[in-house]
């Protein structure tokens, strides 16, 4: 079994961790970093759960090896709230009851983050097709959707959204 | 889930690719976006010795116009193809293929080259390249080897590269006048691989008369296939009612669908005449100058 020494940014932290070639990112962020926001749900492509950002963009980190990560900028869940304080998307899905058991939620709001990110005003039938490559099993997706255009009005109703919506970079 | 042990080396040129899988043979396999490889490892369907990872290979993700053709560079993934203006105004067949892979997050990672090197029937490009007719650059220790997308698919999951070949560009001439094409697909879910799907594109003349016509059928075949009994029915008519009926029912025939979760054989076969019908009708629109 050759270990290889992987680097890169993990929420803004610079890291240097060994991994196998075979280790799945996901694996290397919850085991070995301890980062365990981020889940492992159905391990076959298909759940989301395990969404983190990878230079910026929303990808299921359980589909890539720990050493594809070499390099890169990564975001997980742990990294959206900055100081404490919950990014519009977090809070959005605290008010409007985006969650039941919560076991989707991280992956979500990767999703729902970078979807704001990059698209202004984006309809409901945006941001349904934004989700669809993550399964909530418990809230029919209903109050996601409401939990996403919270956010989004609350990002518009701020002078300056960019700032507001910091994580996840 | 975990996959099997192999070992790991990223390339950074085409001549390193090469180089590399000319040394390993078969027991290596090339890394792209991984969205069809590694669920395959996973699932040790898949269990190569020796992972040569073109993420490292620059000047792969391109999507341009050029001497009569769309261009693609074998990295570019299938979210640059559903945000490319290009292909969203200008093959609206690609745009439409793009859109239906997986979901939002896979396509951020897969790319059109795994695509069709995966050489999988139930994946969405094959089809849609058999009804462009796309040309498939593939490179190897001696230089580019153009491979017409037809003869691109010999057997069952196998493409026509050589052991040392990597493909690097596909290639789809540019649309002539009066032309259109459409890919519709039937899925049970987000991310499913389609019950079936069917692509058209075809060229009317100023008459209406249809001159040339290519149909890819989806998951409903061995190897990606065309349906040529029904293109034939097709050519040399005006595409009315009638004639997109009697393509269609042709090109169910032509479909060889086995009856699994999905669907029984019999349903499949009636969705690719159903299918073939809306396909063909968008298609005729968009030649006439539509844009539906």
């Amino acid at each position: 079994m050759s270990m290889r020494t992987v680097n890169f940014t993990i929420n803004g932290e610079a890291k240097s961790v060994q991994a196998e070639s075979r280790q799945l990112l996901v694996h290397c962020i919850r085991e070995t970093l301890g980062l365990t926001g981020t889940h492992v749900g159905c391990e076959t492509s298909h759940c989301g759960a395990c969404t983190i950002h990878l230079d910026g963009e929303p990808v299921k980190s359980c589909t890539m090896f720990a050493v594809q990560a070499e390099g890169k900028s990564l975001t997980t869940v742990e990294g959206l709230a900055i100081g404490g304080t919950l990014n519009p998307v977090q809070e959005g899905f605290w008010e409007e009851h985006g969650l039941q058991c919560g076991f989707c939620t991280p992956g979500m709001m990767m999703t729902a983050t970078a979807l704001l990110r990059t698209v202004n005003e984006p309809t409901e039938t945006e941001i349904r097709e934004a989700i669809s490559g993550n399964l909530c099993r418990c809230t029919g997706y209903v109050n996601i959707v409401k939990a996403i255009q919270y956010a989004q009005r609350k990002m518009h109703a701020t002078p300056a959204p960019e700032a507001v919506l910091q994580g996840g970079d | 889930m975990i996959p099997a042990s192999f070992e790991y080396v990223v390339a950074h040129s085409l001549e390193e690719t090469v180089g590399l899988l000319a040394k390993h043979g078969s027991d290596a396999k090339i890394l792209s976006g991984g969205m069809s490889l590694i669920p395959a490892m996973k699932l040790r369907l898949a269990q190569p010795v020796f992972i040569v990872d073109v993420n490292g290979v620059s000047g792969l993700e391109y999507i341009r116009e050029e001497h009569g053709e769309l261009r693609i560079g074998a990295m570019t993934r299938e979210a640059a193809l559903e945000r490319s203006s290009l292909v969203k105004h200008g093959y609206p067949i690609l745009f439409e293929t793009a859109k239906v892979i997986a979901d939002p997050l896979v396509r951020n990672r897969a790319t059109i080259g795994g695509n069709l090197a995966h050489a999988d029937p139930a994946n969405d490009h094959p089809a849609t390249m058999l009804a462009l007719g796309a040309t498939i650059v593939a490179h190897g220790p001696n230089g580019d080897r153009l491979i017409p997308i037809d003869e691109f698919f010999p057997s069952f999951f196998a493409s026509a590269l050589e052991p040392d070949e990597v493909l690097t560009e596909i290639r789809i001439p540019a649309p002539s006048v009066r032309s259109g094409g459409a890919y519709i697909k039937f899925e049970r879910k987000v991310g499913d691989y389609a019950i079936a799907a069917v692509a058209v594109n075809l060229t009317l003349d100023d008459h209406d008369t249809c001159i040339a016509a290519r149909i890819g059928l989806t998951n409903v075949t061995d190897v990606p296939a065309r349906a040529t009994s029904a293109e034939a029915s097709l050519v040399g008519h005006r595409i009315t009612e009638q004639a997109i009926a009697d393509a269609s029912r042709l090109a169910a025939h032509e479909s060889d669908p086995k009856s699994d979760l999905r669907g029984s054989a019999e349903y499949k076969r009636d969705l690719v005449r159903v299918l073939a019908g809306r396909a063909i009708g968008r298609a005729v629109s968009r030649a006439r100058g539509g844009s539906h």
